[in-house]
């Protein structure tokens, strides 16, 4: 019993974490219409910032400066803002999949630099030897893991919170109005260009916090934890759950974090041990299938977007349903 | 150094055939088709399943080209996996980006490009086996052309300059001296003005995804006979494809035949000067200083 109870709160912590980059994809893709072909690249920023500014003090090497806790994660936070910014704004000013290539790019040149600069990141070995932060006072390794689970949806929530403010507030209808019709907002004289750059470091921001505490968990860092696929993960979650519904992008993680868990169980259980290296190539595919199926059949996922309707406009609610946008 | 620039013209030339298809979509349909990368994956390893095929069936054809380790078979299993990578293209058209082109937006299709190319990948890792391989099992010699300067060339390499050579020259007179090259040129400047013109769009997209189907058919085969068959051969290439498309300047063919090679000739030369494990990165670095410096490329218009 208590070894179900330790792999569900393991289990949770994983796609609660998930989940945070989730919701900073949905920033992004949801509400301002903005494609990230590397999601991966910020979660890994975050990560191997916080090992890097909080970790233990490696001999002859750059980094591990043992930073507390707080200020390491958000120096995590800080690279992946940056990195974000240095992409987008190549890219925000341009054709709307520029951003798409560069975002693609950036996740390759992260995972070379990941895997080849060993004085900074360790290369194929990655770091570790992190201490977890509040790790001594809690004796259990149980006990740890519900601590940890606690932090995590704490920074859950804080995000949830955040972004909702951020989406309801004058801000937040401003990224709307830019993704149905760049022109009208352009002619109310709001710079399409800055909005989005501004959404797009935030919603990479909240992928490096999620890096960050992907990184805590396992208290190690490499480029294994952060394969092109992850990527792919993130995008399949917020189309499943709904892209523009944060409580979506949240159900959307729960479900095809589940999905590839337990897709990845079956297989190992019925296929034959010598074809045992196809398994991934099976469970790439269904992720695939889940992102065009998904695309092709429900757009708008489990959760569609709520309308936000001033109640003034009663009267025009009929036509203001939402046209696919172009 | 001679060396380096002979191996960067010879990528170049792969890249340049795959990028002439990226850019004609890019500007035709105007989504990023990051699944691109995935036809020249199937055109090699439906060259190597043809190559099977027509060498059990009639064993004389596995003859090979004097100094070449081309044989017959492959030359055949060539124009033959070209038909079906342009064929595979237009069933991908029609499964997927037709539904969204009509129902959705650009971003929409470029998000699904993305699934498609991970399930095209995947299922040509489960059909063909995840290691790399080779059409014939001899090895191929150099030759050495000089010592000082150091060059040595394969004759594989030689013919995969003198295909890519006469394809490009074959494609240029098609859109510059055919009625077809004229029409295709008017839908990608102005859709709307050509079909009122009398030019059927939906054939125009057709066309356009069968020839760009086929070129980079012949893309990945000159990569595996330069290289290996890999199924990931397509997540490889995808990232120079879109450097050598956006360096040219999207949708120009001119373009993306000179960014290609550029694109070769600097991965090759980076070889010099960066240790190799930061190779994939090369790309990237060339797209982001021409969107900083240069947005609309080399010979690419302002849109």
């Amino acid at each position: 019993m208590i070894g179900v109870i330790s792999y569900l709160v393991f289990f949770f912590t994983i796609a609660l974490i998930l989940s945070i980059t989730v919701l900073g994809l949905n920033l992004q893709w949801g509400y301002t219409g903005l494609f990230n072909g590397g999601v991966v690249a910020f979660f890994a920023a975050g990560a191997y910032g916080l090992i890097l500014l909080g970790g233990p003090d490696r001999a002859g090497e750059f980094g591990g400066f043992g930073l507390p806790y707080p200020v390491a994660l958000a120096g995590g936070i800080v690279l992946a803002g940056l990195l974000a910014w240095l992409v987008a704004l190549a890219s925000t000013r341009l054709r709307h999949d520029y951003l798409a290539i560069a975002t693609f790019g950036v996740a390759i040149a992260v995972e070379s630099f990941a895997r080849n600069a060993e004085y900074l990141t360790g290369g194929a070995k990655g770091l570790r030897g992190f201490q977890r932060p509040l790790e001594a006072l809690v004796g259990s390794n149980f006990g740890y893991s519900l601590l940890f689970l606690s932090i995590v949806l704490v920074a859950l929530v804080s995000v949830y919170w955040t972004l909702e403010t951020v989406v309801r507030s004058p801000f937040g209808r401003l990224l709307r109005a830019m993704r149905e019709d760049e022109v009208a907002a352009r002619s109310l004289g709001k710079s399409p260009a800055r909005v989005r750059l501004q959404s797009f470091v935030l919603g990479a921001m909240i992928m490096g916090l999620s890096g960050g505490l992907y990184a805590t968990f396992y208290a190690f860092i490499s480029p294994q934890d952060i394969a092109p696929i992850l990527t792919f993960q993130i995008w399949a979650m917020l189309i499943v759950g709904g892209s523009g519904n944060n409580k979506g992008a949240i159900l959307g993680t729960l479900i095809v974090w589940g999905g590839w868990v337990g897709s990845g169980w079956l297989l190992t259980e019925i296929v034959p041990r010598h074809l045992q290296i196809y398994a991934g190539s099976i469970q790439y595919i269904l992720i695939g299938l889940i992102i065009v199926l998904t695309l092709l059949a429900r757009p708008k996922g489990l959760l569609p977007e709520e309308l936000a309707i001033s109640k003034l406009a009663d009267a025009s609610r009929e036509t203001l349903d939402r046209e696919p946008a172009d | 150094m001679i060396q380096s620039l002979f191996d960067g013209i010879l990528v170049g030339a792969i890249l340049s055939l795959g990028a002439i298809g990226l850019t004609m979509i890019m500007h035709i349909l105007r989504f990023a088709n990051f699944s691109h990368a995935e036809l020249l994956s199937i055109g090699a390893y439906s060259a190597l399943a043809f190559d099977g095929l027509l060498q059990a069936l009639v064993p004389a054809l596995a003859q090979k080209f004097p100094a070449l380790s081309l044989t017959v078979s492959l030359l055949i299993a060539i124009v033959l996996a070209m038909a079906m990578t342009g064929l595979s293209a237009i069933a991908i058209d029609r499964l997927v980006f037709r539904r969204l082109r009509e129902n959705a937006g650009p971003l929409t299709m470029v998000f699904a490009s993305f699934g498609v190319a991970l399930i095209v990948r995947n299922v040509i890792g489960l059909i063909f086996g995840l290691r790399a391989q080779h059409y014939g099992s001899d090895i191929a010699f150099a030759i050495l052309v000089s010592a000082d300067p150091f060059l040595l060339i394969k004759p594989d390499q030689l013919f995969v300059l003198g295909v890519t050579l006469v394809l490009m020259l074959a494609l240029h007179l098609t859109l510059s001296r055919t009625p077809f090259g004229f029409a295709l040129r008017a839908v990608s400047e102005n859709p709307v003005l050509a079909q009122v013109n009398g030019i059927n769009l939906n054939r125009m997209i057709r066309m356009t995804w069968i020839i760009g189907g086929a070129i980079a058919a012949v893309a990945g085969i000159l990569y595996a006979l330069n290289n290996q068959l890999s199924p990931v051969m397509g997540r490889d290439l995808t990232l120079s494809l879109f450097a050598a498309a956006i360096v040219g300047g999207i949708g120009s063919i001119y373009g993306a035949v000179l960014g290609g090679f550029l694109v070769g000739l600097a991965s090759s030369l980076a070889l010099l000067v960066v240790p190799a494990g930061y190779n994939p990165a090369i790309p990237f670095l060339i797209i982001l200083v021409t969107l900083y410096l240069r947005p609309n490329g080399l010979f690419g218009e302002a849109r």
